[in-house]
């Protein structure tokens, strides 16, 4: 293929999958993404710094589950929707509709729970990921987390 | 192909030097590597993609997609792993293999490391055993890399260092908070602190810069080329000398042998995932402790039917590497200084001597520990996530000291690389099937080194410590050693004193797969001094056109 050909097969292939999804997200649908959202603001809470949520941690979720993390699509998929049918039942909102207090109950019952917690703690090590690790992930937006602990990005010394 | 003299499978530590060697005296070399050639520009300084934390992938091979190996936990449970996940003991897979990346201590053995049986005894459950060798043997050999490969440091302050003939050819760096901190400490309790040796320049050495004492050491490639590896010294020359060819992104498939028994070559697959065949007058393999017991595995024919070397079972024995104990300590004000490698100050008190042990540690401060990393490292009574935890981080991350070091391990003959019956890589070869458990005193020295450490950190002034132990299962990773131990006695070894496999007098493994024991101390710089101990030896027998 030229390349020009390949430009248009590219457009025409964005084109097709923006038509198909209205969701800003690669992978999450609009409720998906709330979902995560907001387990994530438990597991790195805003406080006088950045949280989880304000440092892009759902970004980070969302383009590796489109890349390295492609595995794990069905996991997460399975999980959340696990996540948001364990809250109707038991509350009959959705996860992310809920009161912060009730969230966090939820969440310390879920980490005990052997049907939800291997998400749960996969959410947590993502979410420390891409908070703490690199920005060029989609993560730790504007080096929230380095700024945090007070580690200077390095303008000086080598190329980052 | 061109028939060469000497085939060389992999071209990391041990493969680099033999490649070098050989070429220089004469002989037509063929390296093949199944990695790539990285170079400093591949640095990238990712926290998440590098050969340390690879939570996004392993930065330097190999790559998850082709390189499966199969893991049986403790229940007898056989797991598929990834190359980049858990359970799979990687090491590098690139031109320089683990020198690439690695934190690049330089440490020579002890005396006594060669020779743990005689000084301590049999132990029960371990095929802890002498080499074949002394100290003495290599000690011209260590002189030798340190001078060709360069390291830095100064260890005239450690009175358990074993002789040597000439000091260290680059002074250490200056010293970083963590040095000024723990140097007084360790003097009060009546240790002897002294500056790690290190592969890395710390002024300009072999057309080389100076370390710039960045963050991202262990596990990263050096952007500047001051950490010394094969990839950035001894390669360049063999290949400078035009008697070497080195062939990237070349799996071999097997070694193949003549009728007589006797080793004609080796065939891969090359970049393309084409069959090639390569003959020659020698084989090394140098593919490490995993990779090279693998390939003398799946080489079998019906003089051979159980792998190369392997007439006695003995092959993919006593996989070993290291398990890391030490502790934790947060300090009572800030002591964050930012200024790499971060590893600066051990002591070798703990490495022998220790009353009812057989063997210890070498205990150093850790390297520059990543934001992402120390996530990893909170004391066990911390909240995994919520406020406790972000709090913290936050308060203690620019506080923390950690002391640690590799625990000597008991060989198990019950640790092992074996050649999976079921599961094939991308090119159809048995992956390697990894299994066993540690020795039960190698925990007991792990917990010994990590109350020295604690105590060490509490001298210091720590308000707060905790302490990092060894858990059950193989070790293995960027340590691995001993699954073709050497030694004189064919029945219980795979190759001589001069890394010659047994059985056949033109094939040699010159890796840390021949190490019978692996030290308390990170192996690399035997490995090097031993590869070039074994070309030396190699070199001498060389008549002319073929080996005798």
């Amino acid at each position: 293929m030229d390349r020009r050909r390949f430009m248009v097969a590219g457009l025409a292939g964005s084109a097709a999958s923006c038509a198909r999804s209205k969701s800003p997200w690669r992978l999450f649908s609009v409720q998906e993404a709330r979902t995560v959202g907001a387990v994530c603001a438990h597991i790195i809470p805003q406080d006088q710094d950045p949280g989880a949520v304000e440092a892009g941690v759902v970004v980070f979720i969302d383009r590796q589950l489109s890349g390295f993390y492609k595995p794990l699509q069905k996991a997460y998929r399975q999980g959340i929707a696990g996540l948001d049918r364990e809250s109707a039942n038991s509350t009959g909102h959705a996860f992310a509709d809920l009161p912060a207090a009730t969230q966090l109950d939820m969440l310390r019952r879920i980490e005990r729970s052997p049907e939800l917690k291997p998400f749960f703690d996969m959410l947590v090590a993502h979410a420390m990921q891409g908070f703490y690790g690199d920005p060029r992930h989609g993560g730790n937006r504007e080096r929230a987390s380095w700024k945090m602990l007070g580690v200077a990005s390095p303008p000086l010394r080598g190329r980052a | 192909m061109k028939r060469v003299n000497a085939v060389v499978v992999g071209a990391g530590a041990g493969g680099g030097i033999v490649a070098k060697e050989l070429s220089e005296a004469g002989l037509s070399v063929v390296l093949l590597e199944r990695g790539k050639w990285y170079t400093a520009f591949d640095c990238r300084k990712d926290d998440l993609r590098n050969q340390r934390t690879s939570v996004l992938g392993n930065a330097f091979g190999p790559d998850d997609e082709r390189n499966p190996r199969v893991a049986v936990d403790l229940k007898g449970r056989a797991h598929l792993v990834r190359a980049s996940g858990p359970g799979y003991s990687n090491n590098a897979a690139c031109v320089g293999g683990g020198t690439l990346s690695y934190g690049a201590m330089a440490w020579r053995y002890m005396e006594r490391d060669f020779c743990m049986r005689s000084t301590y005894g049999h132990v029960a459950g371990s095929t802890l055993e002498d080499w074949p060798i002394s100290y003495d043997d290599l000690e011209p050999y260590y002189e030798k890399a340190e001078w060709e490969i360069g390291v830095s440091g100064d260890d005239s302050g450690n009175p358990f260092r074993a002789p040597r003939r000439k000091p260290l050819p680059m002074p250490p760096l200056a010293p970083n908070r963590e040095f000024e901190i723990l140097q007084p400490a360790a003097r009060r309790l009546g240790l002897h602190p002294f500056h790690i040796p290190m592969l890395r320049n710390s002024v300009p050495y072999g057309g080389r810069g100076p370390c710039m004492r960045c963050r991202w050491c262990v596990g990263f490639a050096c952007e500047v080329n001051a950490k010394g590896g094969t990839q950035n010294t001894v390669i360049p020359i063999a290949l400078a000398t035009g008697n070497c060819e080195l062939r990237t992104e070349c799996m071999t498939r097997q070694i193949l042998t003549d009728e007589r028994g006797r080793v004609t070559g080796v065939e891969y697959f090359d970049a393309h995932d084409r069959l090639r065949r390569q003959d020659a007058d020698l084989v090394v393999v140098s593919s490490a402790a995993v990779e090279s017991a693998r390939l003398l595995l799946n080489s079998k024919s019906a003089l051979y039917p159980h792998g190369l070397g392997n007439r006695y079972d003995w092959v993919g024995r006593n996989f070993q590497g290291h398990s890391y104990t030490g502790a934790f300590g947060i300090m009572p004000e800030d002591i964050y200084d930012d200024l790499g490698p971060g590893a600066s100050i051990a002591v070798c008190d703990y490495n022998h001597g220790n009353p009812g042990l057989a063997g210890g540690a070498m205990l150093a401060n850790e390297f520059i520990r990543l934001p992402y990393q120390f996530v990893g490292m909170l004391p066990p009574d911390v909240p995994k996530w919520g406020q406790a935890h972000k709090d913290f981080m936050r308060s203690f991350y620019r506080r923390a000291i950690a002391i640690q070091g590799p625990t000597q391990e008991m060989p198990m003959f019950d640790a092992r690389v074996e050649v999976d019956p079921n599961v094939l890589d991308h090119w159809g070869i048995p992956v390697a099937r990894l299994s066993g458990d540690k020795h039960p005193h190698t925990i007991e020295i792990g917990a010994f080194a990590a109350a020295k450490a604690e105590a060490w950190l509490k001298e210091a002034g720590a308000v707060r410590t905790w302490k990092k132990l060894a858990g059950p299962g193989f070790t293995g990773g960027q340590h691995q050693a001993g699954t073709c131990r050497m030694g004189d006695d064919p029945k219980t070894s795979v190759v001589n004193r001069y890394c010659q496999v047994h059985e056949i007098d033109n094939l040699f493994v010159i890796d840390g797969s021949v190490h019978v024991t692996n030290g308390g101390f990170n192996p690399v710089l035997t490995i090097m001094a031993n590869a070039y101990r074994a070309s030396d030896h190699l070199v001498k027998g060389w008549k002319g056109t073929r080996y005798k």
